[in-house]
């Protein structure tokens, strides 16, 4: 075993050529200090960080376990993507290289992988990841170590609502808009409805969902009776006491957070038992099934995709930019490309913008890691569909795309109408406010300021 | 093998692992929390001379990390959490024993299991106190009064673990030797025997089983404060299961065993997903194959053979 020695990288190394502009004696003393100190500290502080050879990147995703349905896609887009950086050039001429680690094994191991990507792998940056405990594992991480840190697909708003990072941010949205939206769109689609049910998976996200949920309805619309709150358990398979419940109950509207292959299950035993007919169901993230379930999900249902990601989207900023990742996605990898590959498309964007505006803020001096973490901060990059901004706190504003299933015979699965894209900042908690807090500052008229809907074009 | 030659060896082993985590930076962490879990798999053996398997330890493991979790907001002193965790875990473990230890082997190691799955349970369903499957960030804490920096904080921790590696393992081996320690072997062969000479059977099962409980909160309040992250996974039977492949890993012949297998279980399973993202899973299975094959005395087992031929040669 060889310890790879790499020398600590210099982050703020005072400036010597400025203070000896006006040569005080003080001054010259001073900066002859910094530079005795400079040579005798050799080449563990250089005050430019000299062009690396690769820019290696660190990305934690699931590739074991069931939510490598969004891992492996995810894995996929980054591969692709960070394929044609390289064919391109790089960023500022330097090749890009993407090392994976699995964060299947859990929350204690991953923090291990984390400090083994910074130490030994001295990458120069980390996306991580899609578990909710990972990201709340890893954001203090790194400012611990320094080490610019892209949360690129979990979900959970308590990051940035509960603490302050220097070196972490988000290039996406988080729950609270993710569920708001989905609200939103049915309290217009469907004014009228008097009862809720809600069947979501037993674990942090199936909770945190349904409590924003929930709020956003007392405050927009009191009085609705929720029927039922049914938590299966993570990973179930069978669903047919929940149903059976759901068929006594008839509520009008299902609401399932649910994903992977237990929304899988629960579509196609809700088809079957023709619980569909009877209820309206909102599943904000069915977007990443729709390929497995196909037509078992019928039309009339509300569903979303975490964000603008839908490659059918009403109007892309740069229609050609998402027409070629789709097509490329697909011929290489065989499916139409998911949420998670927005996603990852959205952190390799944000890291070339970042590095791009922190190039240009040097003149072209390669940038150290706090110059590199301070150029995200702020920073608007293009996404597959529209344009996202990462706030003063780390958090990213991203719109939110919600619509209505509808068979079509060009696909074999169901695809949106109606489609509603909601501009990020009237769904996102502002800075600095919490999300279960600000859900109950709104006003009902915000219903009726929503967007538009688009129907699909075949 | 002497009593000399055993105290040297643990010191050479202590200051192979300072060295290598001072050589290898990132191990550091590693190591700490392979040592945490070497703890835990020391209460295992302790009850496999009993011939008892446990199959829900992650238990004790767990509600001492979420014990520190908790802690830390009003106390965050580390010498004083890892004690108050570490006896929290032993006060459950004498509760949860006065049952168990009723029951032999599969009954024994399925109540185990079903105890610490209603642990996992309540941590995941209490959602409002634990933030459920999310988990709790521990906030800062201190080290005998001292705020250290990341840096010395790793270090604290990976000396801490080592300091009580050493002491536990000294204590095991000399319980081990003494007429309770025996006593054990005696539940293992023959239990009826061992009641006709006076002594109980469950009483001494359950002396041990509070002293695993205590060793389990102890390697559970060093890895809350390492990982500074705990969520209910830790409590899940998958972990406690690894706690015993450790244990069959390491070999129960001595109390070297459980460390020397956590060390090993540690470094394969971050080296395995360094080479192979995919499939480090399949990396780790062959080991454990491989070992129970061809060395069922562990690698510690596999040591001594190779030690004893050398001298017989």
């Amino acid at each position: 075993m060889v310890a790879e020695i790499v020398p600590p990288r210099a982050s703020s190394q005072p400036d010597n050529a400025s203070q000896l502009h006006s040569v005080t004696r003080r001054a010259a003393l001073l900066g002859a200090a910094g530079i005795g100190s400079l040579a005798l500290a050799g080449r563990a502080a250089q005050a430019q960080p000299a062009k690396p050879a690769e820019i290696k990147v660190g990305i934690a995703t699931y590739l074991s376990g069931p939510a490598s349905v969004f891992g492996v896609p995810g894995r996929q887009a980054a591969e692709m993507l960070f394929d044609e950086l390289n064919e391109a050039g790089g960023i500022g001429g330097v090749k890009l290289r993407p090392i994976f680690v699995d964060e299947g094994p859990g929350v204690d191991h991953f923090v291990g992988e984390y400090r083994r990507l910074v130490q030994s792998e001295n990458v120069n940056l980390i996306f991580a990841g899609i578990s909710s405990a990972d990201c709340l594992a890893c954001a203090p991480l790194s400012d611990e170590m320094k080490r610019p840190t892209l949360l690129w697909d979990c979900g959970t708003q308590r990051v940035f609502e509960d603490g302050k990072y220097e070196y972490a941010f988000r290039p996406q949205a988080n729950a609270t808009p993710e569920v708001l939206s989905a609200l939103l769109y049915l309290l217009r689609a469907k004014p009228d409805f008097r009862s809720i049910a809600v069947v979501n998976q037993d674990y942090a996200w199936g909770r945190d969902s349904w409590d924003i949920f929930r709020t956003g309805l007392q405050t927009l619309k009191p009085g609705v009776r929720v029927a039922a709150e049914l938590f299966p358990r993570f990973g179930a398979t069978d669903f047919s006491t929940e149903i059976t419940r759901l068929l006594a109950l008839r509520p009008d509207v299902v609401l399932s957070t649910t994903w992977g292959g237990d929304l899988d299950a629960f579509i196609r035993q809700s088809n079957d038992r023709r619980l569909f007919e009877r209820s309206t169901f909102v599943l904000p993230l069915a977007e990443s099934s729709l390929e497995r379930v196909g037509k078992s999900l019928p039309a009339g249902h509300i569903i979303g995709a975490r964000g603008d990601h839908w490659f059918l989207h009403p109007n892309p900023a740069d229609p050609a930019l998402l027409a070629r990742f789709t097509e490329n996605y697909r011929k290489r990898f065989n499916a139409y490309p998911i949420y998670s590959t927005h996603h990852m498309a959205q952190a390799v964007f944000a890291m070339k913008a970042a590095y791009e505006k922190a190039l240009a803020a040097k003149g072209g001096g390669w940038p150290t890691d706090a110059e590199l973490a301070a150029a995200f901060r702020g920073l608007e990059f293009p996404s597959l569909t529209g344009r996202i901004r990462i706030r003063e706190d780390g958090q990213g504003l991203e719109d939110q795309l919600i619509g209505t299933t509808v068979n079509t015979d060009k696909y074999p699965f169901p695809v949106m109408t109606d489609m509603v894209v909601f501009p990020a900042d009237t769904v996102t908690a502002p800075v600095g406010q919490k999300s279960l807090d600000w859900l109950k500052t709104l006003k009902p008229e915000m219903v009726q300021a929503m967007p538009q809907p688009v129907a699909f074009k075949p | 093998m002497s009593r000399t030659t055993e105290i040297l060896l643990a010191l050479a082993a202590a200051a192979l692992v300072l060295l290598l985590a001072w050589a290898v930076p990132w191990l550091r962490f590693v190591l700490t929390i392979a040592l945490a879990k070497g703890l835990a798999v020391l209460g295992i053996l302790l009850l496999l001379r009993a011939g008892q398997v446990s199959f829900g330890h992650a238990l004790f493991l767990a509600f001492a990390a979420y014990a520190v979790a908790f802690g830390a907001s009003t106390i965050p002193e580390a010498l004083i959490l890892l004690p108050l965790a570490a006896i929290g875990a032993a006060l459950l473990g004498l509760v949860i024993g006065l049952f168990v230890v009723r029951y032999r082997e599969i009954f024994f190691g399925m109540l185990n299991l079903a105890l610490s799955m209603v642990f996992y349970s309540l941590l995941e369903k209490f959602y409002a106190i634990t933030h459920g499957t999310d988990g709790i960030r521990l906030p800062p804490i201190t080290f005998a009064g001292q705020t250290l920096g990341s840096e010395a904080q790793g270090w604290a921790m990976l000396v801490l673990a080592l300091v009580l590696a050493l002491g536990f393992g000294a204590l095991v081996r000399t319980y081990l030797a003494s007429p309770m320690g025996q006593a054990l072997a005696g539940i293992k062969t023959r239990e009826a025997r061992l009641e006709f000479m006076g002594a109980s059977g469950r009483s001494v099962l359950l002396a041990a089983y509070v002293l695993s409980a205590l060793m389990a909160g102890a390697g559970g309040a060093v890895l809350a404060m390492t990982s500074r992250h705990v969520t209910p996974a830790l409590a899940y039977w998958t972990a406690s299961g690894e706690l015993v492949f450790i244990a069959i890993l390491g070999g129960a012949g001595s109390v070297f065993g459980p460390f020397l297998g956590a060390v090993a279980y540690e470094l394969t399973r971050v080296y395995a997903a360094a080479l192979v993202a995919d499939a480090w899973q399949m990396i780790l299975g062959m080991v454990l194959l491989l070992v129970i094959l061809f060395a069922p005395g562990g690698l510690w087992g596999m040591g001594r053979a190779l030690l004893a031929r050398r001298r017989a040669a």
